[in-house]
């Protein structure tokens, strides 16, 4: 049963004690797949103040399909601290199967570090894979992670 | 709160009760192979039980080799597969190395300076101090200096030498690197052990404090409980002027627990290790891979001090600009620098027998008895300086090492306060302006780069460190030397 209250939400922060824990939700994987890289941007930033005007390609392949939410969610935190960027906007361009696992492959856009516009909140030390689940059902898929903050 | 449906749920772990300060978790699973040990009072305890600190206790208690239980510490937390503030000690040859009983902030540590300064001194220039601080020390997402960048073949220096490379760019006083854990850098560091993204995300983040928990604060002495070795510290009396410094190795650290918790995965599959929990992926200790992440850990752990180290140095060079005098004349000398999140080949006492182990410090804090090669030879006489920082605006702890701890937890004791309240729950509580408002009141000097930071790390949110301290003192794994309260707050 899809849950009603989270109907229309891109994602939540769910309680924890230490850390940020979310839940990203969409009607398919590869929805679900943008909205948690916007959560994760959120932490840090207001995603909302960040213009996406420089456009960028991420790949990401694993072994299985958290092992995937984490090689993403880390590839995007990586490009993130080493081109000094935020990014805003993501979209999934495929989403496959394959021999020996799964293979994503993303456009997104985002802009540099600007701290007169995009406030600073906290920074995102590293994904984990404490509690991670991925949970599908007929048109609502829900991710939940904790981000090491 | 959408969170119906998990595969987690939380298990009631059963304990026994020992003394007032000491649970034990029974070997009630088969799979244990130790029973687990729990340092706290009963109020601690009741917190632990909130969330899944025992439970991973519990799971830790069933890693290859550990020897004689899992330990968890008065501040323990629910962390990734180890619990936060745990200790795990295993056989340096039967036993495995788990990147995930270090966790992601390799050597998150905290280095305490003594100035010469009272308090009266500094006051009238604790705002313009607090600032200059601010200003020199990178703080918050993003920022760094612009004096301060270094290639690729520098970081592969810094991470091979650690505090000494700093020193060496003119950054830092030559006594200092041997007032740190390991002298400031572990020997067998090797950078060709660490992948290209995590030297690309040190590059961006060397000498700069990062955000979350870590702060920098100017302190006072708030009370000696132990005069003698206070005085060996340099802590000479209350009122004096201190300062502490907490942050870790940043990008790099992270990255390197990562990509090797991945390389430990598979290394799981190769030896037929069963676990309980993804996290506690790990590899015998004498494998390849056990090798190569203790030689990359080391590179991420000497990049932490080095970091700490540069981070002092703008301190010092902050106290000359705002009283145009030389950083020497005002004492602020390093006590000691110590590591939070770290593994160590070390040898202790098991069943009466030495034993070559690998100790596992998850949010612990080394806490060695006199004597010790290990200890700073201006200290070896009293035992290892332990430093506990509270959180943001309430107090933190100076104690010392013992043999206690050398009997109990693999010479280990706290590291920190732990939080009590989840980070959501601080935000709609409180709000960044008014926990400014409120540390102001009480005559601290706030600076942060950003308001959801003051907001989450509101004081409120943390259990009360003394109360950690206080069961490590009474358990014997440290006793206090001298407590500080801040007189101004750097966060990121």
């Amino acid at each position: 049963m899809v849950d009603v209250m989270t109907l229309g939400k891109k994602f939540e922060f769910l309680e924890h004690m230490a850390d940020a824990y979310i839940a990203a939700y969409g009607k398919d994987l590869a929805e679900a797949f943008e909205n948690a890289a916007l959560a994760m941007f959120e932490v840090m930033t207001e995603v909302e103040e960040v213009s996406p005007e420089v456009e960028d390609y991420v790949e990401v392949a694993a072994e299985d399909e958290c092992a995937l939410l984490y090689s993403w969610l880390e590839a995007l935190l990586v490009k993130s601290e080493i081109n000094r960027m935020f990014y805003s906007k993501f979209k999934v361009l495929s989403l496959d199967e394959t021999s020996d696992g799964f293979r994503l492959k993303a456009k997104i856009w985002g802009e540099k570090y600007n701290s007169k516009r995009h406030p600073h909140k906290v920074g995102v030390k590293a994904v984990t894979y404490h509690r991670m689940e991925i949970i599908k059902k007929p048109n609502r898929v829900t991710m939940r992670f904790i981000l090491d903050i | 709160m959408s969170e119906r449906g998990s595969r987690f749920p939380k298990e009631k772990v059963p304990l026994e009760k020992i003394d007032d300060y000491t649970w034990r978790i029974p070997k009630y699973k088969p799979g244990m192979r130790v029973p687990g040990i729990v340092f706290a009072d009963k109020n601690l305890l009741e917190k632990m039980q909130t969330d899944r600190t025992l439970q991973q206790c519990t799971n830790v208690a069933h890693l290859p080799g550990i020897y004689k239980y899992s330990i968890t510490l008065p501040d323990g937390h629910e962390g990734y597969g180890f619990p936060i503030g745990g200790v795990a000690a295993t056989d340096y040859d039967e036993g495995v190395i788990s990147p995930g009983g270090v966790g992601y902030d390799i050597n998150c540590g905290v280095r305490l300076l003594t100035t010469n300064l009272s308090e009266q001194d500094i006051r009238p220039k604790l705002p313009q101090l607090t600032n200059a601080i601010f200003e020199n020390v990178p703080c918050g997402l993003g920022s760094r200096r612009k004096d301060f960048q270094v290639t690729v073949h520098d970081l592969e220096r810094l991470v091979m030498e650690g505090v000494q490379w700093v020193i060496d760019q003119g950054l830092g006083w030559s006594e200092d690197a041997e007032h740190c854990e390991e002298h400031g850098c572990m020997k067998n560091a090797d950078p060709d052990k660490v992948s290209t993204t995590a030297k690309n995300r040190g590059l961006q983040q060397i000498g700069t404090l990062g955000s979350g928990n870590h702060f920098l604060e100017i302190q006072k002495v708030d009370k000696i409980y132990d005069a003698e070795t206070a005085k060996t510290f340099g802590i000479e009396h209350e009122g004096q002027v201190t300062l502490m410094i907490h942050c870790g190795s940043r990008g790099f650290g992270h990255q390197v627990c990562s990509d090797y918790l991945r390389v430990m995965e598979r290394a799981v599959h190769k030896y037929n290790i069963v676990l309980p929990d993804r996290e506690l992926a790990c590899a015998p200790g004498k494998s390849k891979e056990a090798e190569d992440y203790y030689q990359a850990m080391a590179c991420a752990v000497n990049y932490a001090f080095a970091n700490r180290q540069a981070i002092m140095h703008w301190v010092r060079q902050s106290f000359q600009q705002v009283f145009k005098e030389d950083p020497e004349r005002f004492g602020l000398k390093l006590v000691y620098d110590v590591a939070h999140n770290i593994a160590k080949i070390e040898n202790h006492k098991v069943n009466g027998e030495q034993r070559k182990v690998w100790v596992h410090r998850k949010g612990a804090t080394r806490a060695f008895p006199p004597g010790r090669p290990e200890i700073p030879a201006d200290y070896r006489a009293v035992g290892q300086p332990v430093l506990i920082p509270g959180s943001m605006g309430t107090s933190s702890w100076l104690l010392v090492g013992t043999e206690k701890a050398m009997q109990v937890s693999f010479g280990s004791t706290a590291h920190g306060a732990g939080r009590m309240l989840s980070r959501s729950a601080a935000k709609r509580r409180f709000w960044g302006g008014d926990v400014k408002k409120a540390l102001e009141k009480r005559g601290m000097c706030v600076r942060a780069a950003s308001s959801v930071v003051l907001a989450e790390e509101a004081d409120l949110s943390y259990k009360n460190v003394d109360i950690v301290v206080e069961v490590s003192d009474k358990v014997g794994i440290a006793t206090k030397v001298a407590r500080f309260v801040p007189l101004a707050v750097v966060k990121g």
